[in-house]
């Protein structure tokens, strides 16, 4: 019994100290950092290029450079987008995360709410050259408005449609469609012998939220009230729902298949011409790597309801693009605000920028004539003109993953050949809405 | 520690499970003596409480707390929610609750048809392979294949195979054999939950055949011998002695196979990522997106916590009534 009692004693003492220490990683909420170790930074990068190898090609030579400039070492991961989020919040929690990483641009809020991330003031601001070097638009999907933005913009891209001019040139079709009934009828045109006019990733969740985001700003919805709480059964969510998911259970210009898609498949099938038009960001480097050399393909910016892309309710892309944030508790604060300049300077924008296909939300950047090739162009001008940042509130990462699966499932249902409708897209979202945490 | 004591604590050793040296006059090396055992056990007790047992306790607290993204980093500042989670979780009137029993009817059905397949095959395999044959070891070696693939590179083969338009599983059924009108869709709708139960037995039969064959060895041969003596054909063989003498070995192999199937993590997450079709979306992987997809922690620790006590209560009233009917054939 004696002995019983002693390996007891013993266990519950190391069980405390488990639970001392587990929770000395989260204790030290308040500040900002410290300069314990400022030879060293951690620094995650999310997957950018075709894969992993090539974003560690890209990325270490410029890391080599800071280290020369700066004399600190900076580690470098690079983190497949699937497991992004999961590392970050599994980070958080620990409080052993990274001093440097990349953030999707629409987790910003979120992940701003969790109080993980360091605050960007302006003093913080200043260190980097200023809040004024960014552009507008990229600077709406860094953070809830009202508080200082949580993290820095580093890489920003819009949707455009990508057509395949030998499919067009085949159906003797000569120009892109600008408003949705168009690409409905064109599409029609194009749909056959086994060829289909528009690409989807119905399995996707992030991509299925970033087209019926755009297609419900251009039905006057939003998926969140002023407030910020959800509304995702509004007469405009359910109609732009409706119109993405009839594309294939209605009008027929997708293919069925698509439904399970979530790998890229549809840019495969768009370079071996199976699909005509895929809505995507940034695609370029990506069709390169599937053999399609650069006049193969054109670009024109997404369709909207009627009339031209613009201001006001003609929306047609969403604020799409990479953010740069440092953890709070960073053991290096003076180093990670270093390498955040860096990599947001005016050269690094232009380099980086240019090898991975996307605009530099660094405005003195972008006047490099890099940036003036024709599709660069229209994805330049959606930024600048006709493209809105998700909704930035704390719940706008679980949103993501509750409509995107409505979508998915709804997609799913269609391929079966299953008739979707108001009252079952109303439904499907309902349901989401009801899974959406209280507030 | 003292050196000279060393010596006294290895020799007498021998005795010390007779009852006279428990009931005999202290002697001074005996505390450390019988301190030895335990000693050499508490790493593995420390680490045992360490991996397994806090994380269960921090996962019950949890359970208790209202864990969302504002409390993620400081968790221990979540305020408390009493039963609320518990109540969210099991309210079958609301999405939540109605899709966790949902779930949960789905795994019950999933684990036993895959329970039951695999033990079916790994016993077949295993009497099969009792004879011997040319071949036999390659074939032996063929069948273990699957149990010693790495999970993540089997399944994603599997969705690979099992995709829609160039996935070899159609690519047989409608271009080859002809047996579907159209090309099936296996990795949403409603045949996923039977592609996920193929690729479950797929990976799980060669571990039921594993421990099967095991058993067969320790039965004697010369029961055959003397049943056959008797004229018991092959098929009576197996009936009454094969299994009867593999009876504790199934009882052991079942229970195992239900808990790995029934918590299996891995083969739908690498099918079907994050959400699963709703035909096939298994407790683990609901749990999962209750916890990640909501970030409504404590709603995911309190689903765990039930599902813990579910295990807990089947495995235990099995075990109550497999060591009952042991004893019974024992005796």
């Amino acid at each position: 019994m004696r002995r019983y009692r002693a390996v007891a004693s013993g266990a519950v003492a190391v069980s405390l100290l488990a639970t001392a220490t587990a929770c000395g990683g989260g204790s030290s909420a308040g500040g900002g950092g410290s300069n314990e170790s400022p030879k060293t930074l951690t620094y995650w990068a999310s997957n950018q290029g075709p894969n992993i190898e090539a974003d560690k090609k890209i990325l270490e030579p410029e890391l080599k450079k800071f280290e020369e400039k700066t004399g600190i070492k900076v580690k470098l991961e690079v983190v497949p987008w699937s497991d992004l989020l999961t590392r970050i919040m599994t980070a958080t929690t620990s409080g052993q995360g990274p001093d440097v990483l990349n953030i999707g641009n629409t987790w910003s809020a979120s992940l701003q709410s969790t109080g993980a991330l360091l605050p960007w003031d302006e003093k913080n601001f200043s260190k980097i050259g200023g809040k004024d070097r960014f552009v507008e638009a990229a600077l709406g999907s860094t953070g809830a408005a009202g508080s200082d933005p949580a993290a820095v913009p580093l890489y920003s891209m819009s949707y455009a449609l990508y057509y395949n001019k030998k499919m067009f040139a085949d159906a003797g079709i000569e120009k892109p469609p600008a408003t949705w009934d168009e690409m409905v009828a064109t599409g029609k045109k194009l749909s056959k012998d086994g060829k289909w006019a528009l690409g989807a990733e119905g399995g996707n969740l992030s991509n299925n939220i970033h087209q019926v985001f755009v297609l419900g700003k251009q039905h006057g919805a939003d998926f969140f009230d002023a407030e910020g709480k959800p509304d995702f059964t509004s007469d405009g969510a359910v109609a732009a729902v409706k119109q993405y998911v009839d594309f294939m259970a209605k009008d027929k210009i997708i293919a069925p298949g698509n439904a399970e898609y979530a790998q890229n498949q549809s840019l495969s099938d768009f370079a071996k011409d199976k699909t005509a038009m895929v809505l995507w960001q940034a695609a370029a480097s990506t069709f390169k790597s599937q053999g399609m050399s650069d006049d193969e393909w054109g670009v024109a910016p997404v369709p909207v309801q009627s009339g031209t892309p613009g201001q006001g309710k003609n929306v047609n892309s969403m604020v799409a693009g990479i953010n740069m944030a440092v953890f709070k508790n960073t053991k290096n604060l003076d180093g990670a605000l270093e390498f955040v300049k860096f990599m947001t300077s005016d050269e690094e924008q232009k380099l980086l920028c240019k090898t991975y296909g996307s605009i530099p939300p660094v405005k003195a950047a972008q006047n490099d004539p890099a940036f003036d090739r024709p599709e660069l162009k229209v994805l330049r001008d959606t930024l600048a003109t006709s493209a809105e940042a998700l909704p930035q509130v704390p719940s706008e990462s679980q949103f993501e993953t509750v409509v995107g699966t409505a979508v998915k499932n709804l997609f799913a249902s269609a391929a079966g050949g299953g008739e979707v409708t108001t009252e079952s897209v109303k439904a499907e979202l309902a349901k989401a809405q009801q899974q959406m945490p209280q507030q | 520690m003292n050196t000279t004591a060393v010596p006294d604590t290895g020799e007498p050793a021998v005795r010390k499970n007779s009852p006279g040296a428990v009931r005999g006059p202290r002697r001074p090396g005996r505390a450390r003596r019988t301190a030895l055992p335990y000693l050499l056990l508490l790493p593995a007790l420390l680490l045992e409480i360490l991996i397994h047992l806090l994380p269960i306790v921090i996962g019950v607290v949890m359970s208790f707390k209202e864990l969302t993204q504002f409390y993620l980093r400081d968790w221990g500042a979540a305020p408390w929610r009493g039963l609320d989670n518990f109540r969210f979780a099991v309210d079958f009137d609301t999405p939540a609750g109605e899709s966790l029993l949902k779930s949960f009817t789905t795994t019950c059905l999933f684990t036993v048809l895959s329970v039951g397949l695999c033990w079916l095959l790994g016993t077949a395999a295993a009497v099969f392979m009792q004879e011997t044959f040319k071949g036999r070891g390659f074939l032996r070696a063929l069948f273990l294949v699957p149990y010693a693939l790495p999970v993540y590179a089997a399944v994603i083969t599997w969705a690979f195979m099992f995709q829609r338009d160039n996935g070899l599983i159609n690519h047989v059924l409608h271009d080859q054999l002809g047996l579907t009108d159209s090309p099936s869709f296996w990795l949403i709708g409603d045949n996923s939950f039977w592609a996920l139960l193929i690729v479950s037995v797929w990976k799980g039969w060669p571990f039921a055949f594993l421990i099967i064959m095991a058993g067969l060895q320790n039965i004697p041969k010369e029961l055959y011998e003397a049943g056959a003596l008797d004229g018991a054909g092959v098929w009576q063989q197996i009936r009454k002695i094969t299994l009867p003498s593999l009876r504790s070995v199934n009882q052991v192999l079942v229970l195992v196979l239900f808990l790995w199937t029934f918590n299996d993590f891995n083969t739908p997450f690498v099918l079907f990522g994050k959400s699963a079709p709703e035909a096939a979306d298994l407790i683990s992987i609901h749990i999962y997106q209750s916890s990640f997809a909501t970030w409504n922690f404590g709603a995911g620790a309190a689903m765990s916590v039930l599902l813990l006590l579910f295990l807990l209560l089947v495995t235990g009233v099995y075990l109550f009534f497999t060591s009952r009917g042991r004893k019974a054939t024992d005796a």
